[in-house]
């Protein structure tokens, strides 16, 4: 598995590449890429700050990715989280999970982003016309978050 | 004890870590956050709802309760908005 944190951007084909690449046990790899937008709740935003806890993220990603990895037979796990300043189009995070088949490689990636949303800790600042302002969290995010609350057997297993 | 603060709570206490010896009496995160909104106006700017306000331990997750007895490091942050 690989947790990486950085400020520059990644590449989505390359990081798929590098799950699969000399290996035919996979037989799927999900891919969830998140965005920045350029406006949000119909205002218009000019770029987005991402601050993040150093040392904590990284652990609490690697924290997410080993349960993952306990709940789903997965067969390799990307995460990459940006921080810094980022204008709308760009990349802000990438997971990327292979498995065998899709169900597992799709339910746990989007197991790692409702985790992420709402445990990681990153927090957004965006820079609007009328000024800066940090994001509020969503309480959807956190109901997202609930689905995940009973332990999930592995599929293999049944 | 280091004290670090991120996102508005950053902000608004003016710093992103301190060094701070803390008295006796305050054994708990909730404990903390009312010793530390006493220390001053932008302080207490910054808890003033301490509901809102998410800590960690050691750079793992805490509840309010959670005693601080041996840790190093403690964060206080708004809830997190990545991915």
């Amino acid at each position: 598995m690989r947790v990486r944190l950085q400020r520059e951007d990644f590449d989505v084909a390359a990081e798929v590449a590098r799950l699969t690449r000399g290996r035919t046990d996979v037989g799927a790899v999900a891919t969830f890429t998140g965005i920045c937008r350029g406006s949000e709740a119909g205002g218009e935003i000019a770029a987005m700050t991402l601050e993040h806890y150093p040392g904590m993220a990284e652990a609490e990603i690697m924290r997410h990715v080993e349960e993952a990895q306990a709940r789903w037979p997965l067969l390799g796990v990307t995460v990459i989280h940006r921080y810094g300043r980022l204008v709308p189009g760009d990349n802000i995070v990438l997971v990327a999970t292979a498995a065998a088949h899709r169900q597992e490689a799709f339910a746990a990636a989007e197991f790692l982003m409702d985790y992420l949303k709402t445990r990681a800790p990153f927090w957004k600042r965006e820079e609007r016309a009328e000024g800066g302002a940090w994001v509020a969290a969503k309480e959807a995010d956190d109901a997202a978050l609930e689905r995940w609350a009973r332990p999930a057997r592995p599929a293999a297993a049944e | 004890m280091k004290i670090l603060y991120f996102a508005w709570v950053r902000e608004r206490v003016g710093k992103p870590e301190e060094e701070l010896d803390l008295p006796a009496g305050v054994r708990t995160v909730a404990e903390l956050m009312g010793w530390l909104a006493g220390r001053g106006e932008e302080y207490a700017h910054a808890f003033e709802n301490p509901k809102v306000i998410r800590a960690a331990i050691d750079r793992t997750h805490v509840r309010p309760d959670a005693a601080l007895a041996g840790a190093r490091e403690i964060a206080f942050f708004p809830p997190m908005t990545g991915g």
